[in-house]
Formats: C-alpha cells, structure tokens, sequence
C-alpha cells in the first residue's frame, strides 16, 4: 500500500536543466485539483482506501445516481471518480481538496497507466525480434518468428513462447521515477523519464513501494 | 504551439544572440573542475542549427592541431555563460558540412560585407 497517490494526464515529454546543470528528460503530468469523495476505513469499509472526484463535468451530463454521489459530499461533479488504496486516511475529510504538491520534488513514485495500443503484432514489433534476410531465396518470411521449439522432444510448444499476438493497451507500472517539480499553482508535476501510454492519457503516480533507488 | 511549452518556457534564454552557419563564435563554456568553475571558450565556425524551441541545437567546428573538432551545444543550455559572434560568414547553405572534406585556405568561409 501506498502514503500518497494523485492522478493526472500525461501532457508529453521534454526536458528541463537542473541546478548542476545537468540535461533531465522530464515527462509533463497535468494533475488538476482532485476532491475528496469518501475516505474508506478498515472500520466501515474493511480497507482503507480514498475516493477522489477529479476534472469537472457538466450537471446535466450526468446521471441521477452520478449526481447523488457528488451532491452527498456536497463536491463539484468530476469528470470521473478514482479510489486509492491508502495506508491512512484519517487526516482526510469529506469535501478536502488535493493539489500537485501531495508529492515533493525529489521523492520517487510509481505511475500506472494503459499503454499505447498497437494492435495484434508481429514478433518483430511486439517482442524486437531480428526477422530474416530480404534474399537468399527467402520468400514471405522476412518479419517470421523463425522457429519456436525443437522436434519430437518435448513434441509441443512451451507455455509462454514469444510469439505474435496482442500488444500494449493493457495496464502498465513504471516504478522507481524520481519527482522533478511539483506545482501545484500550474497543476503539473514533472517526472523524471518516460511513463506508459499515449499523451492525454490518464496515469496514477502513487509513492514509491520498493523505496526509492 | 505544444502542449509542452508552459515548462519549455522556465529554460529558454533571452541572451542569446542571433546567428546563423557561417558565421564565427566564441563560446564561452563554464567547465567545472572538482569544487571551482571556469570559463573555456570554444571558438570556431557554426556549422549547423537545427531543431526549435527548447531542443534547438549548433554545431560549432575548429580545427585543433590539424585535427578537426566539432562541439554541439543545446542552444539553451546553463553551461553556456556567453556566446560571442565574431564574424558573419557569407554561405551559400545552411549545413556546411562540405567544411569536413577541406583543409587549409579551401575551408574558409567568406566573411559578408
């Protein structure tokens, strides 16, 4: 379980120089203001976790059960609600706003998100396959897997054999990255290097479970 | 415009002056040695600008006893403390790369007038 969790929209990558001057490659996250839903408590719930609104969403846009949820904490509709397995939630309250600087400049994050789709793949694209030669009498085997076992012994294919199939589009952590800046004025929090999935796409950065580097 | 610029904006310098290939400069980089900095300068002809915005890049080309040196430097970078333009350089091109393949009076670069 996690101290502290946000989520934001992955606004691209760029870098930043820090104070020794060093080159930085920084992913942008957009993390607009979030709102206190419900705070789940071992007690009520059986777990402790944080329902949080976040982004707006127009009244009529919604649903009466939607609404219901919102107007009970007495929060502006959002755009959708997200829950986070917290350790402790007894220092929030209904209706609590969080902002980008939850996290500190320095501290290291998790941040889960889908990946980019790509489809049904070929082992070349999926897996980095090498593919085989363009000549050499080669015909319609040029992005092929090549072989994927032996003969009579074991006389199947082993389970788990990189092979085509479905590639990215599922959920993916990237652990360990190191927060650059966090600003809550600008609503962006900088992360150092790449996170999954496409740009506008929404992303959890949760604090780090392995503790850092 | 990208989506990016709001952060891009923090580390674009305004002191930089303008300059283009061809053209001479005097680069005036901060070097640090264990605790203390000084500032080297890296003079020579500025072979290509490529890029934009915050990523933008120049190459610049000397040759050091009679070994040709090429320094490319992020245009933004921190580590620049200055950079002088000593003369403007009339060129036909906008990469001079055909400067690698010359030596002596035949890498010159015509100054504008």
């Amino acid at each position: 379980m996690t101290a502290r969790a946000i989520v934001g929209e992955k606004v691209g990558m760029t870098h930043v120089w820090d104070e020794q001057n060093r080159f930085i490659p920084v992913t942008v996250i957009r993390v607009t203001t979030m709102r206190v839903l419900k705070a789940k408590t071992t007690e009520s719930d059986g777990y402790s976790a944080l329902q949080v609104a976040y982004g707006s969403k127009k009244r009529s846009k919604l649903t009466k059960p939607e609404l219901g949820q919102f107007d009970k904490a007495g929060i502006e509709p959002g755009r959708g609600i997200i829950e986070f397995r917290l350790d402790d939630v007894s220092s929030f309250n209904v209706g609590d706003e969080l902002k980008a600087d939850v996290l500190a400049a320095g501290e290291f994050v998790d941040v889960t998100a889908i990946s980019k789709g790509h489809g049904f793949s070929g082992g070349m694209k999926r897996h980095n396959f090498k593919g085989q030669g363009g000549g050499h009498g080669n015909h319609k085997h040029h992005r092929a897997p090549g072989s994927i076992g032996a003969c009579a012994t074991p006389g199947r294919v082993f389970k788990g054999t990189k092979m085509a199939g479905q590639y990215g589009g599922v959920k993916v952590t990237t652990m360990n990255l190191e927060v650059v800046q966090a600003d809550a004025e600008r609503e962006l929090v900088l992360v150092k290097g790449s996170v999954p999935g496409p740009k506008g796409g929404q992303v959890v950065i949760r604090s780090a479970v392995k503790g850092g580097k | 415009m990208q989506a990016t610029d709001i952060i891009d904006q923090d580390s674009l310098r305004s002191d930089i002056p303008e300059f283009a290939p061809g053209d001479t400069l005097k680069v005036h980089v901060r070097v640090v040695e264990g605790t203390r900095e000084r500032v080297q300068i890296f003079q020579g002809a500025v072979i290509r600008r490529q890029g934009s915005g915050v990523r933008e890049t120049f190459t610049v080309r000397k040759v050091s006893f009679g070994v040709g040196v090429e320094r490319t430097f992020p245009l933004h970078t921190p580590i620049i403390a200055m950079i002088e333009v000593v003369t403007r350089g009339d060129v036909r091109r906008a990469k001079l790369y055909y400067l690698r393949d010359r030596v002596g009076k035949a890498a010159k670069i015509k100054e504008k007038r």
